[in-house]
């Protein structure tokens, strides 16, 4: 029974969310959103899961020494203080009141969001990095990339003359030929990929996601 | 002299015509300004209005032809408004804002009741337009047309072609299927990214390292993070028999919870369910870049012997790639998206390229559920090129029939 329970919900409701994509009447659009909102439940289930796997997995750190655990003090000092502002103090617990309290807003526009923006501009660095490895001719592939990258490159060099418009040309077809093709043979793969996958999951043959083999 | 003379007469001659002509231009368009504002323009005709087809119910599709003075004739129409009402002699309100061009609209009210501009289904509406022109008192109604009534389809036909294409992908996995059950070997074709895996995790054994297991910022309903649980699986099994550690970093809770039962049930199928720790996967953040930022301090302290990404990945995935070159730890990524493919394929020493992430449990379990479902994959694949051909072949024959019918609007 603890086997077959999770199977044949998934299957039915697997199936129903197959047939409902053919069906446009309100009935079936509110299934569909009866589904939805189930699904925003659990996950507000689940967020108090996370919350506690990270409060104790943080904590252990601390309580056990263990290399770094300063890291984890940060964790937490920032976990709760967010929450302590969040909530209003602790003051209101039902009510959005605390998402304009000044603290909430004032640490998370001068703290979390540069933050945020820092690693977001490490890509910079990190595509410099990575295409320097890239780039290197090592063999013909690495060649053609080469080739290619410089070609697309060389596409916004004004400094070209004549052969910008040639350029400019050449670097247009290898976006919209080969390039296109080869997304597109890419993306028809992973459309057919996720296809069988979620037939495999409705009809019972793929069930790692329920912990079994 | 006389050429002269001819040539000024001549001049002269051009000015008083042009002059003349310019005039009738002037003294036509005062005449049509004053028509247009005291004559009503003719209205729109042919009015007809059908249930939108193909949807929830709660919405009239509408068309008309132009007005003879749309374009032509007096000139004088600007736009169309369409009014309704529930009674051919009610009081018409306004459905639309001005309609310039056009001849079809679709009508279209909330579905739920108390909502703003609730259209109730299987209520009898009547339609008119009413051309308009610059002057708001001047304008002209079509015929009234009515009664007509919306309601909702138990079928989208606009979606026929999708339902065609599953239920023949249903019955190539099912047919391919039996055929595994039934002995037949079916080729599968080596996955490089896929038997690294075995031979990372040794690696990590021997360095006595552990193994980072990153899957992603994909919902437990991407089915890229399901294919992902399936590695998950295989890679927790392997590390729990080698006696390796496994830190598995977590961005939304409810992957993380079916990431430990993952885990938990592939260490009991080892034979090592007390070497199981319950903190190996553990929730990070859901902020994108925090997140990142949590899983790149794994990577620096703990220097694990190898990364695998396998799931939904968007930007972070060249920061984690190349910050895991900076640790000098082997990495092993799959992901479905084809904008970061790229970014995996420059930084990882192996890539899952695609449906490689689907393909890999049935390379993984090789049983023959799995493996009929993946030489599905390879026939419907062969099917839809060959459907691309001919779709191309009869549009250059100017054809559109198998365009259109594969085209899924809505």
């Amino acid at each position: 029974m603890k086997r077959q329970l999770p199977l044949a919900m998934v299957f039915i409701f697997g199936f129903l969310m197959i047939i409902q994509y053919f069906i446009p009447h309100e009935y079936s659009e509110w299934v569909n959103a009866f589904l939805m909102d189930w699904m925003m439940i659990i996950g507000v289930f689940a967020l108090a899961l996370g919350l506690w796997s990270l409060t104790r997995v943080s904590w252990d750190k601390v309580r056990q020494k263990k290399p770094n655990w300063g890291y984890s003090i940060v964790t937490l000092a920032g976990l709760f203080l967010m929450m302590f502002f969040g909530f209003d103090y602790f003051r209101h617990f039902s009510t959005a009141v605390g998402s304009d309290n000044y603290m909430y807003i004032h640490f998370y526009r001068h703290i979390v969001i540069p933050i945020q923006a820092t690693m977001f501009s490490l890509l910079a660095f990190f595509i410099a990095s990575a295409a320097y490895r890239a780039f290197r001719a090592r063999s013909l592939l690495a060649t053609l990339l080469l080739v290619a990258a410089l070609v697309i490159m060389l596409r916004f060099n004004p400094f070209l003359g004549p052969l910008q418009p040639i350029m400019e040309e050449f670097s247009v077809w290898l976006l919209n030929v080969p390039n296109l093709a080869a997304k597109r043979a890419i993306v028809i793969g992973v459309g057919l990929g996720m296809v069988a996958t979620a037939l495999k999951v409705i009809l019972g043959i793929e069930r790692a996601y329920l912990g079994k083999d | 002299m006389r050429l002269k003379l001819l040539f000024l007469s001549c001049l002269l001659l051009i000015f008083i015509c042009t002059s003349a002509f310019t005039q009738d231009e002037a003294v036509v368009a005062d005449s049509l300004e004053t028509t247009a504002e005291t004559i009503s323009p003719a209205p729109a005709t042919s009015l007809t209005a059908i249930d939108k087809p193909d949807d929830h119910g709660h919405g009239i599709d509408l068309s008309w032809e132009l007005s003879a003075d749309d374009g032509g004739g007096l000139m004088s129409v600007m736009g169309y408004m369409i009014y309704r009402a529930t009674s051919p002699d009610g009081s018409y309100e306004a459905r639309s804002g001005l309609l310039l061009n056009v001849t079809a609209y679709s009508d279209v009210g909330a579905m739920n009741e108390g909502e703003n501009d609730y259209m109730p289904d299987y209520t009898d509406y009547y339609y008119k337009v009413r051309a308009l022109t610059t002057d708001s008192a001047v304008f002209a109604d079509s015929e009234i047309l009515g009664p007509v009534q919306s309601f909702g389809q138990w079928f989208n036909w606009k979606r026929l072609s999708v339902l065609l294409l599953v239920a023949g992908f249903l019955f190539l996995t099912v047919y391919f299927i039996q055929k595994a059950k039934g002995g037949a070997k079916l080729f599968v074709r080596r996955l490089a990214g896929i038997e690294a895996v075995d031979e990372a995790i040794g690696r990590a054994t021997e360095m006595g390292k552990p193994i980072l297991y990153v899957l992603g910022l994909g919902t437990a309903a991407d089915i890229a993070t399901i294919a992902s649980y399936t590695i998950l699986s295989r890679v927790a099994k392997k590390v729990a028999e080698y006696q390796t550690g496994l830190i598995v970093p977590c961005y939304d809770p409810i992957v993380m919870a079916i990431a430990q039962e993952t885990v938990k049930t592939s260490y009991m199928n080892a034979g090592r369910a007390d070497a199981y720790n319950e903190d190996m996967v553990y929730f990070v953040t859901n902020q994108q870049f925090a997140y990142v930022a949590g899983v790149n301090g794994v990577m620096l302290r703990d220097r694990p012997a190898t990364n695998i990404y396998m799931g939904k990945f968007y930007a972070e995935s060249l920061i984690l790639a190349e910050t895991g070159v900076a640790a000098g730890s082997i990495q092993i990524a799959g992901t479905d998206e084809i904008s970061q493919i790229p970014f995996f394929v420059v930084a990882c020493d192996y890539t899952l390229i695609g449906e490689e992430l689907y393909a890999a449990s049935a390379y993984l379990g090789k049983e023959p559920l799995l493996l009929g479902s993946l030489k599905a994959q390879d026939y419907a694949k062969a099917c839809l090129i060959f459907l691309a051909i001919i779709g191309f072949i009869t549009l250059m024959f100017g054809y559109h029939g198998i365009v259109d019918f594969f085209h899924v609007a809505g």
